[in-house]
């Protein structure tokens, strides 16, 4: 899933000065899920945002609304109609929903109120760690299933770098090297061979250095 | 304007620990209980959620703690501990929006019958008349 962050309240009061009357956004998706920016996350934001509006003497007026997906035409169309009403919409989703809000609602002022983070797992409550960098061309069949890009320092295909000490990356050693852990997974699976095979320089264009991505299926277009 | 002599204070307490020190709340006022506390009965302290939190202090409390068991033994195993983790999160919140957090406190009290229960009343209502009414309040 996308796991985001809310951003520091400071920031986020500073971004709605003179915001007197604003629609607080969730979304039911992954942000909800990561407890960043669903249901609940949405009424807490909202009291926060009206206590401190309140010991200034400058009170506020929030509505609070939480989508199924803010990432859907579908969902975000529910708005039509209302969100001229507010002075501006504060999204609780990842980017993806911000992006999309100020997409189909142009006249509408629209901020973030989270920091989208990254794509990954939910280890354990409280504890989310990132997966995958969504490079566009996966690679995991050659490295085990772990992923080289999200999980190595230095994003290296042809690891481990010299500065893996003791199944650790050298950034910190709290962090796992990742091309210890494909080493020993190969190793449990008898595929060492795997990684005699050199990497070639991979190309990019797959991901952000190709330029906005864009998927279109002719097989469910209607 | 409300009177600092006798602030608004929202006590949200677990069952267990409001009966151990007394088995008829009615009768707290006898034992000393400070009038100005106004108590809400949880079943457990766990109970208590961030939103309740903040919305008694949006309504106009100057302050407002939690009352659970000891940490240890707590009729539902973790429930003091969660609502402690409730409570310093608000904490950080009003320390983020220049509110004192000590105006919002977790008590783990005893659930052996005694006065722990009045004393924390006495120490939040001691606090809280230092710091003066909630800053929602206007000068
Ligand atoms: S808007 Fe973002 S958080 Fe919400 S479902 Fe879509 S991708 Fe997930
Ligand atoms: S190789 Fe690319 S697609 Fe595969 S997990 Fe890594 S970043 Fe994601």
């Amino acid at each position: 899933m996308i796991v985001g962050q809310r951003k520091p309240i400071q920031e986020i009061i500073g971004m709605l000065k003179g915001i007197k009357k604003i629609l607080i956004l969730g979304c039911s998706g992954c942000v909800s899920v990561c407890s960043a920016g669903g249901e609940k996350e949405v009424e807490i934001l909202a009291l926060i945002l009206r206590i401190d509006r309140k010991k200034k003497g400058e009170p506020v007026e929030t509505m609070e609304k939480t989508l199924a997906r803010q990432c859907d035409t579908e969902y975000l169309e529910e708005l039509k109609g209302e969100a001229g009403n507010y002075d501006a919409i504060l999204s609780m989703a990842c980017g993806v929903g911000v992006n999309y809000l100020a997409d189909m609602y142009p006249t509408t002022l629209v901020f973030p109120a989270l920091n989208t983070s990254f794509m990954g797992v939910s280890e354990e409550q409280g504890v989310w760690s990132e997966r995958c960098a969504g490079c566009g061309d996966c690679v995991l069949d050659r490295t085990g299933g772990l992923c080289p890009i999200a999980r190595c320092s230095k994003r290296l295909f042809n690891g481990p770098c010299g500065g893996s000490q003791n199944g650790k990356c050298e950034i910190d050693p709290n962090v796992a090297c990742v091309w210890q852990l494909i080493y020993d997974r190969l190793k449990g699976l008898n595929q060492l061979e795997k990684l005699k095979e050199i990497f070639p320089i991979k190309d990019w264009s797959s991901s952000l250095h190709g330029g906005p991505r864009k998927i279109v299926r002719e097989d469910l277009k209607l | 304007m409300n009177d600092v002599n006798q602030p608004d204070i929202v006590a949200f307490c677990c069952h267990y620990t409001a009966y151990a020190c007394s088995q008829d709340l009615q009768n707290l006022p006898q034992l000393g209980f400070p009038e100005n506390v106004r108590l809400e009965i949880l079943p457990c302290s766990g109970r208590i959620s961030i939103t309740r939190l903040l919305k008694a202090f949006e309504q106009g409390a100057d302050g407002i703690y939690v009352a659970g068991c000891k940490d240890d033994t707590c009729h539902n195993v973790r429930g003091s501990q969660i609502a402690k983790k409730r409570v310093d999160y608000v904490k950080d919140v009003f320390d983020q929006l220049n509110i004192e957090p000590e105006r919002i406190e977790m008590y783990m009290i005893s659930r052996e019958p005694n006065r722990g229960f009045i004393e924390v009343a006495e120490e939040m209502t001691m606090r809280i008349k230092k710091l003066g009414s909630s800053p929602l309040k206007g000068k």
